[in-house]
């Protein structure tokens, strides 16, 4: 693998990178905030935008409807025909039933309930849309794209004696530090090229056995025993799931998101507006304040972590199989952080820099179009960031309950046995590489939603502060309080040491 | 008598309520309730006030005053009798209204008079309902339990006398439910030609 197929890799995870945060995480938690808050205050919230479907489309969608519900029922009961026949065997002791053998009968039970849902899903979905008139709705999750379009074809106004390269550039300062701060968020363990379809174990692969074989007990450790003795060391490419490996990690983060401050100010500065130009100083004064909380609440986790990349944070919380959160100094390191971060972002309880009842609507207040939403783009990429960087540092990162890299190993040892088969299910369940990596991928995108859903709940919830109580608790509340837990850190780091 | 001051001493803040997080905490939970409540809850759970609106609808009170008809008699015809009083009593002079005598040879010619032309300018209609309070045959009512239909057109909003007559009330009949004595019925409470006064 040499230079090219690495900056093909880098573009991928690149582009993976985009897809997700700007492509779905921004405009689905634009949608997600409103219909959220909906379902808070008894209302439906976004629902109405849509795309109506060709006539032909939903004409065939209105005649698959029978076909759907019939797969349905059949599926089912060709589901419950399955467990009947293995009950019939159960209590009569057969080898099999009407030539089929219980093996074959529980593959049906799952073959047949998997077609029963799907076609009840299926249903559902034709039905909603045949029921809207052949209106495409997504739940209203086209709002986003409606709102997107709207603003892109608004007119790009500037006022009149604004600044018009300050202002144009104000928006991109926001949302560029925002993205860009995602090159060091790590989202999974080193992919091993040349493993893919291995099973990786301790830095030995072996090449996996058809299927996925669960073990237990003896058997585990004469299978680890085995491989062992046949499996080779892991070589080759390793890819890091993160655009880059920096030896700063955090700290690249807290620099380059620390530039967005520069976008609220000089927005508010070049707007030619004295509401603008009050929330831009809000904005910077916050912002600068809880820069320094925010960094300071982390000091704790590299003192235990012991490094700034993020990738090996992950990794020693994943070694470790204990999260950050669970160590006390983190605990409370945690809760600061998220103060932090709300602080940072801007929003409700602290978003006094665009306060409407006081300031119109602070630094945004001359933005319209595509700028104001490109600010609010980067509003929300913030989110998923910083939700992103305490997954990292609190939540394990990409690390699964019980997932290791050889696939899941639950506690304990013990081994059931399907009645009436051969089968047994074991405690250790072998997984290729390429598979583990894609789940630690999809339980860290997981783990990111969960705390995002939490942000905006916050976020509906609280009302907002006066401004001299934002600085009062950055200042007097969480700034103490930090430097306590750096103090109390390292005095626990000593005594474990 | 000296007035009286009552004296409200207000409540301290606790340590708990000061600390705040506890209060976070609790003010999450009731939101979250509530969310959890009304997306998961399912339809009988859910206290979802809004509706999905143009495929819902609300059915409005069932005094609501909604666009004006015009009721009918037994044979079709306008129980208005154009004596003007509706567009008398009308506050924004939305109803402008043409009497006409009947045909020589119909029974009513000489006793009342009908509308040649009946119309009302719905976008001036301040739907205040004194023109239905105002009318003495019961001819004219908003209970169609409809609002205006919207339009770009300010010509849709002009309801003329077959319009009027064409929309039905609630219960769907074009009559009211006040009968009507004709001349020549023996409910007929007026002056009749045929009984000879």
């Amino acid at each position: 693998m040499g230079t090219w197929e690495l900056t093909f890799a880098a573009i991928l995870k690149i582009l993976f990178v985009l897809l997700v945060v700007v492509g779905a995480f921004a405009p689905v938690l634009v949608w997600a905030e409103r219909r959220q808050s909906a379902m808070i205050q008894d209302r439906l919230g976004p629902r109405r935008a849509n795309i109506p479907l060709p006539r032909g489309l939903v004409d065939l969608m209105a005649w698959s409807l029978r076909p759907l519900q019939m797969g349905l029922v059949a599926g089912f009961a060709l589901a419950g025909a399955c467990i009947a026949l293995l009950a019939v065997m159960g209590l009569f002791g057969l080898e099999s039933v009407a030539g089929q053998s219980a093996e074959s009968l529980y593959w049906g039970v799952l073959a047949f309930a998997g077609l029963g849902v799907l076609s009840a899903l299926g249903y559902k979905v034709h039905r909603g849309i045949v029921d809207n008139g052949g209106n495409l709705r997504l739940l209203g999750m086209l709002h986003p794209a409606a709102d997107a379009m709207k603003m892109i074809w608004k007119e790009d106004f500037i006022p009149p004696r604004a600044d018009r390269f300050l202002f144009a550039l104000a928006p991109i300062l926001t949302v560029v530090p925002a993205i860009a701060s995602f090159a060091v968020i790590p989202f999974a363990a080193d992919l091993h090229w040349d493993h893919l379809t291995d099973l990786v174990h301790h830095g030995i692969a072996w090449e996996a056995v058809d299927g996925a074989p669960t073990l237990s007990g003896e058997a585990w450790e004469r299978w680890v025993a085995t491989a062992a003795a046949q499996g080779v060391a892991v070589t080759g490419p390793s890819i890091p799931m993160q655009i880059a490996s920096l030896n700063i990690g955090i700290l690249f983060i807290f620099a380059v998101g620390g530039t967005g401050v520069i976008g609220a100010a000089i927005g508010g500065y070049g707007s030619d507006n004295k509401y603008s130009l009050l929330g831009g100083l809000r904005a910077a004064s916050q912002m600068v304040s809880y820069e320094v909380v925010l960094g300071l609440t982390v000091v704790p986790c590299f003192m235990i972590y012991d490094s700034l990349r993020l990738e090996e944070i992950a990794a020693w919380q994943f070694e470790h199989g204990w999260w950050g959160i669970g160590i006390p100094p983190l605990t409370l390191a945690a809760v600061l952080f998220s103060f932090a971060a709300v602080a940072e972002t801007k929003r409700i309880p602290f978003d006094v820099p665009e306060g409407e009842s006081e300031l119109v609507g602070g630094y945004l207040t001359e933005y319209s179009g595509m700028k104001f939403g490109m600010f609010f783009t980067g509003e929300f990429v913030e989110v998923v960031l910083l939700a992103a960087l305490a997954t990292v540092l609190f939540f394990g990162g990409w690390d699964v309950p019980f997932l290791y890299e050889y696939g899941f190993d639950l506690p304990g040892s013990w081994e059931l046995s399907v009645p009436l088969t051969h089968w047994t299910i074991g405690d250790v369940f072998l997984i290729e590489h390429w598979a583990v990596i894609a789940i630690q991928v999809v339980f860290f995108l997981l783990k990111v939603i969960v705390i995002v859903w939490l942000q905006l709940m916050i976020r509906w919830t609280l009302p907002r502060f006066r401004y001299d109580q934002i600085m009062a608790l950055c200042w007097k509340g969480l700034l103490p309080l930090s430097l306590l837990n750096i103090l109390a850190t390292g005095i626990l780091v000593l005594l474990w040491n | 008598m000296a007035a009286t001051v009552k004296v409200i001493t207000k409540s301290k803040r606790t340590l708990r309520e000061q600390a705040y997080v506890a209060e976070i905490a609790k003010g999450l939970v009731f939101t979250m309730g509530r969310f959890f409540k009304n997306t998961f809850g399912g339809e009988e759970r859910s206290e979802i006030a809004t509706i999905r609106y143009p495929e819902e609808k609300r059915v409005y009170p069932q005094r609501f005053r909604g666009i004006h008809r015009l009721t009918q008699r037994a044979d079709g015809s306008p129980r208005c009798v154009a004596c003007l009083c509706c567009s008398t009593a009308c506050p924004a002079q939305c109803i402008y209204i043409e009497p006409a005598e009947y045909e020589e040879g119909d029974p009513r010619h000489g006793y009342e008079r009908y509308p040649a032309v009946f119309v009302i300018d719905e976008l001036r209609c301040i739907f205040c309902g004194y023109c239905v309070e105002a009318c003495p045959c019961d001819a004219i009512r908003m209970d169609t339990g409809l609002h205006m239909p919207p339009s770009t057109k300010r010509a849709h909003f002009i309801y003329d006398k077959e319009t009027l007559l064409g929309l039905p009330g609630r219960d769907g009949t074009y009559l009211s439910a006040n009968p009507r004595h004709e001349p020549g019925d023996p409910t007929y409470p007026g002056v009749d030609r045929e009984k000879g006064h």
